[in-house]
């Protein structure tokens, strides 16, 4: 294990190592919800909860697992963790939020098969990370992932306004413009190493 | 009578490979298409990693889509994607340690691959085992054409190989960028741009030609 300071994981996370930009997670709400910013940002701070939540719980089941050599069983209960803080994030939004419940619609529940959730806890395991980095961890790619779905939904609410070649419009879109940004992104490297 | 099950059977397996194609149809399953796919070898072992778990899965679902209660169906799909996928995970580890190391978390990863639930969802669940095994085969092959169409062109383009065979002379400066994250991005936009332009071109000549018979 290396001996990484605190912030140089969660800059890591957030930054140079982009969840959506670099490593390629969470793609499936990033180009779903990211049409416009009154559904990313609520939609980035949901899943950054989520991963908040199944990163703690990963953590804790993995020193369960570890002590009983249940090892084989890791990814199944990650998920089944997840599934259910995924639960859990969308009871309290219904009750106190049934307006942002509806329009974020069916990518909520969808954030359980959000890659970026489930690759927190992995790599959290992978790198064996400890409590506290696995925490700086998780806030980071939380806040990296809202980074990049604001970004997104705010550049994609400006090209509403522009005069797009019909054939270019939609998905091919926005690829190239999340090619643009992972580009931008680039320029992070080497920072938090 | 057989003829017409084998026209359906083949139908239900073509609907993966072309009309529903998974990442360029339906852009789905796009964290492992694009972050997998630097080179060709990694695209095709991506793929079949994930048509193995794929065709696993919607058997089961299949097979059991009677007994599973409406209310807890995905979380019963997601434990038995998750359990194919740890066997995926052991397999590779056995057959070759260079891939499991390149592939990564990308191989737990399976399980959260949307195509999987969306297939054991949309259809295993409302069919019996053949017709589903049909689909799920089409799908993932589907699947590992297009990983395979963007890890080829992204390895030719960024490190000028494909399946590591150097295919220009040393004077070839590689296009680093097409295999480092933002190609990814770069190299499927190509690709769906260049299938909405065939679509597009394909519509005017039908729209031509459906003119010149009123005239």
């Amino acid at each position: 294990m290396a001996p990484e300071s605190l912030s140089q994981i969660f800059l890591s996370a957030a930054l140079a190592n982009n969840f959506v930009l670099a490593m390629f997670l969470g793609l499936c709400p990033f180009l779903g919800v990211s049409g416009r910013m009154d559904t990313a940002f609520p939609m980035g701070l949901a899943s950054a909860f989520v991963m908040l939540v199944a990163s703690l719980c990963a953590f804790g089941l993995n020193l369960l697992l570890t002590i009983f050599h249940l090892e084989f069983l890791r990814l199944i209960a990650y998920i089944v963790v997840i599934a259910s803080s995924v639960q859990l994030v969308e009871m309290v939004l219904k009750k106190h939020s049934p307006a942002l419940f509806r329009a974020l619609g069916i990518y909520l529940p969808l954030i359980t098969t959000n890659c970026a959730v489930l690759g927190v806890a992995l790599f959290q395991t992978a790198r064996e990370y400890s409590f506290m980095q696995s925490l700086a961890f998780s806030l980071g790619a939380g806040a990296g992932f809202t980074l990049a779905l604001v970004l997104m939904a705010s550049v994609r609410e400006r090209l509403k306004l522009s005069n797009v070649p019909g054939v270019v419009q939609g998905t091919a879109l926005s690829l190239m413009l999340a090619g643009l940004l992972s580009m931008a992104f680039m320029g992070f490297a080497g920072l938090g190493g | 009578m057989k003829d017409l099950s084998q026209a359906k059977n083949f139908d239900e397996f073509m609907e993966g490979i072309w009309r529903q194609n998974p990442v360029f149809v339906m852009v789905l399953g796009m964290c492992p298409a694009l972050a997998v796919t630097v080179s060709a070898v990694n695209a095709l072992a991506m793929g079949f990693a994930t048509t193995f778990v794929l065709v696993c899965s919607c058997l089961l679902v299949s097979l059991m889509r009677k007994l599973v209660p409406k209310e807890v169906r995905i979380a019963t799909y997601i434990v038995i994607i998750a359990t194919f996928v740890t066997v995926v995970d052991y397999i590779i580890q056995a057959l070759s340690l260079e891939l499991y190391e390149a592939l990564g978390a990308f191989i737990q990863l399976i399980v959260v691959n949307c195509i999987i639930l969306g297939r054991a969802e949309a259809h295993a669940s409302k069919h019996p085992p053949l017709t589903a095994i049909t689909n799920a085969l089409g799908m993932g092959i589907g699947f590992t054409i297009g990983l395979f169409a963007l890890g080829g062109v992204r390895e030719i383009l960024g490190a000028g190989k494909f399946f590591g065979v150097s295919l220009f002379g040393a004077n070839f400066q590689p296009w680093v960028v097409m295999v480092l994250p933002p190609g990814g991005f770069f190299v499927l936009g190509a690709w769906l741009l260049l299938f909405a332009a065939l679509k597009r071109r394909k519509e005017a000549h039908l729209a031509a030609s459906g003119d010149g018979h009123g005239a």
